[in-house]
């Protein structure tokens, strides 16, 4: 029973780890960079859905939109201010850029909200659990399993049936002749920052459900593995992403039951390094051919 | 007009003589509170700054030889940024040093006092490193070793139960020190530890932690750390519907305050505590009431250490004759000669120091009962 328990919390934490990963490797597919202010826009999302619900008293699903709503806004204005200016410079300038925005949104985090760990409301009366047979299974952990599927089934199909989709399946293989085929580049682009913002605030209210203390370095561990994750999973690819997510889950969960708690995180980024060496790609990612 | 320009500096000269020698029989302490008031440990941080403002406040008011000026600095519960804090205290004219708040940081900024001969009076870091090889720190909490041995001597005398889990944090040498004498002392009561479980700084996750606590069948959890994490611990139990007693230490207390917190969680959970604000002598009523109206919440005991930490240093101050002028290095070597003799009644208990820089002081056994602390049967 343990096993299935154990199972089942590593496809959980994985599921969340899968939506944020969803976010960075849609930037980095189609904007061509790592944007590592992601995992403290999940961090700002928790946030916001805490005083909707704490402070003003909205039920769970309304301060969730509203967090949605003003994390696309984050995003977006991240994007136009921190990343679009540095378009044509060196990827590093723009890595860079997106560490020092993570520091800021931390710290501004910290300057507005304090340092005090917040404890996160019951969002989905996730205190209540299944029970089947010997097997406890925590609501959240459903919940969150549910709405990844979700979210990966809409987005795959809004990248291959909408036009939005299509365009930033375009920029993606080939910015340049996209551009020349009159697809508005930056509005894509904004676009998919919106898209990553939003799914990072549902990240964000998942994981302080199923962990509830909420301080401004929640969101910077979280980002990290999820951005394993996405290369774990072939950077690039959507399902990659889904799939490299719920597997680091699972190998964490794992890694620190049977192997040793201690080296939980440890086992997760020894991960990412055999699978660099191994099939640098990721797992479903296309290898890539240069053509002398 | 030279005349009147000579005339006119004489008078101010005179009269910058006059306050000067009214001044003299004044003397302003400089103490620097030194603890993270920001990060993680924020809670304790500002619950010994506010504990020291009261006393500050106290004796300011109550006029007297002696008024004190308290610096305070932020050491986030790094150990990096307190050398920075040290620093900088030093460099705004602190005599003393009222930190810092947490262990870790206290071991770093201690041993560079040592060097530096700066006497450092810790309200509530308690490893015994803090102390060790040093004669310029000294604490007013009590230390970890003794809470370990103390935590599991009440787990016998009131028959709590004979299989315990411990689950510490073995990056933090407050967790893991109070752990080791915990499982020494464990040993020799016929306890039986069924299950460690380690985490480290900023994990989140006990679902492994407290399955395995769960499957090994603990009556008995033993949680030597602070209260973010044993909130999650608590919570995770709920959720897989394991309620052992959960024993905490000095740590877990300022749980109930935490933003939010269920504390239907924290039923009849166990903690060691010198201090509660629900006792009804009346030194620590004037001082809950006091510190419930400046900052608007009830007093943990960290607070009451750093009240009685500034009564202390002022205590000490006067007897060994320190005045404004007496540097850090001159005070350092005044405090310690004082320390020996020294006995002071507090908030916070009866207590004398030792050669070490401990404190010889009981804690006390507290139960969480319908969001408050009690007494144990």
């Amino acid at each position: 029973m343990a096993f299935l328990d154990n199972l089942i919390n590593g496809v959980s934490l994985g599921s969340i780890y899968a939506i944020i990963a969803l976010g960075y490797t849609m930037v980095y597919g189609i904007a061509k960079m790592l944007n590592f202010a992601h995992g403290d826009v999940i961090m700002v999302g928790a946030y916001i859905a805490y005083v909707g619900m704490q402070m003003w008293g909205l039920p769970a699903p309304l301060a969730i939109v509203i967090s949605m709503a003003v994390c696309t806004v984050l995003g977006i204005t991240i994007e136009g201010l921190a990343y679009r200016p540095l378009r044509r410079a060196a990827s590093l300038a723009v890595l860079i850029t997106a560490i020092g925005m993570s520091y800021l949104l931390q710290n501004l985090a910290l300057m507005i909200w304090g340092a005090n760990s917040r404890v996160y409301p019951e969002t989905f009366i996730n205190s209540t659990t299944i029970r089947l047979g010997e097997l406890t299974i925590s609501i959240s952990a459903v919940i969150t399993i549910v709405v990844s599927a979700v979210i990966m089934i809409g987005l795959t199909l809004f990248t291959n049936r909408t036009r939005m989709g299509k365009a930033m399946r375009c920029v993606s293989e080939d910015r340049g002749a996209a551009e020349l085929m009159g697809i508005n580049v930056n509005r894509t682009i904004s676009v998919t920052f919106a898209i990553g913002s939003a799914l990072a605030a549902i990240a964000g209210v998942l994981l302080c459900s199923t962990y509830p203390v909420l301080q401004p370095t929640t969101g910077s561990m979280p980002g990290i593995k999820a951005f394993t994750a996405a290369v774990f999973g072939g950077i690039g690819s959507i399902p990659g992403a889904m799939l490299g997510g719920v597997l680091l889950g699972v190998i964490e969960i794992f890694g620190k039951a049977y192997i040793s708690t201690e080296l939980g995180d440890a086992i997760v980024f020894v991960v990412l390094i055999i699978v660099l060496l191994v099939r640098p790609t990721g797992l479903l990612g296309k290898p890539v051919r240069e053509k002398v | 007009m030279k005349k009147i320009v000579a005339f006119i500096l004489a008078l101010a000269m005179a009269l910058g003589i006059c306050s000067a020698l009214a001044d003299e029989d004044v003397i302003t302490l400089k103490i620097a509170h030194i603890g993270p008031t920001t990060g993680d440990a924020a809670l304790y941080g500002l619950a010994t700054l506010h504990g020291a403002q009261i006393a500050v406040k106290e004796i300011n008011e109550a006029g007297g030889k002696y008024r004190i000026e308290l610096i305070e600095e932020d050491d986030e519960h790094d150990v990096q940024k307190v050398i920075n804090a040290y620093n900088d205290a030093l460099d705004k004219g602190a005599q003393m040093i009222l930190g810092t708040t947490t262990s870790k940081p206290c071991e770093q900024a201690g041993a560079i006092g040592y060097e530096d001969r700066v006497f450092f009076l810790t309200p509530s870091a308690s490893s015994p490193e803090v102390v060790g090889g040093k004669d310029n720190v000294y604490q007013v909490c009590f230390p970890d070793p003794s809470m370990g041995i103390f935590a599991a001597e009440a787990m016998t005398k009131y028959n709590l139960g004979t299989k315990v889990a411990v689950i510490y944090n073995n990056a933090d040498v407050y967790s893991s020190g109070i752990r080791e004498t915990f499982v020494a002392r464990a040993a020799e009561l016929n306890l039986e530890i069924v299950y460690e479980g380690v985490f480290g700084d900023n994990d989140t996750d006990f679902t492994v932690q407290v399955g395995k606590a769960k499957e090994a069948e603990a009556e008995i959890v033993f949680l030597p750390m602070y209260y973010t994490p044993a909130s999650l611990i608590l919570k995770t139990a709920k959720s897989k519907d394991y309620s052992p007693i959960f024993f905490g230490v000095d740590g877990m207390d300022g749980i109930l305050s935490m933003d939010g917190f269920d504390s239907s969680l924290a039923e009849g959970v166990m903690l060691l505590t010198p201090f509660s604000a629900a006792a009804t002598d009346e030194k620590t009523v004037s001082f809950v009431k006091a510190y419930e109206e400046a900052f608007g919440e009830t007093p943990i005991q960290f607070a009451a250490d750093a009240y009685d930490g500034i009564y202390i240093l002022k205590d000490l101050a006067e007897k060994a004759g320190i005045t404004s002028e007496t540097t850090a290095e001159e005070a350092c070597e005044l405090l310690i000669a004082q320390m020996k003799d020294a006995s002071f009644s507090g908030l916070t208990g009866d207590m004398t120091w030792n050669e070490e820089g401990g404190v010889n002081k009981e804690p006390l056994l507290k139960k969480i009962v319908d969001g408050k602390y009690a007494d144990v049967e």
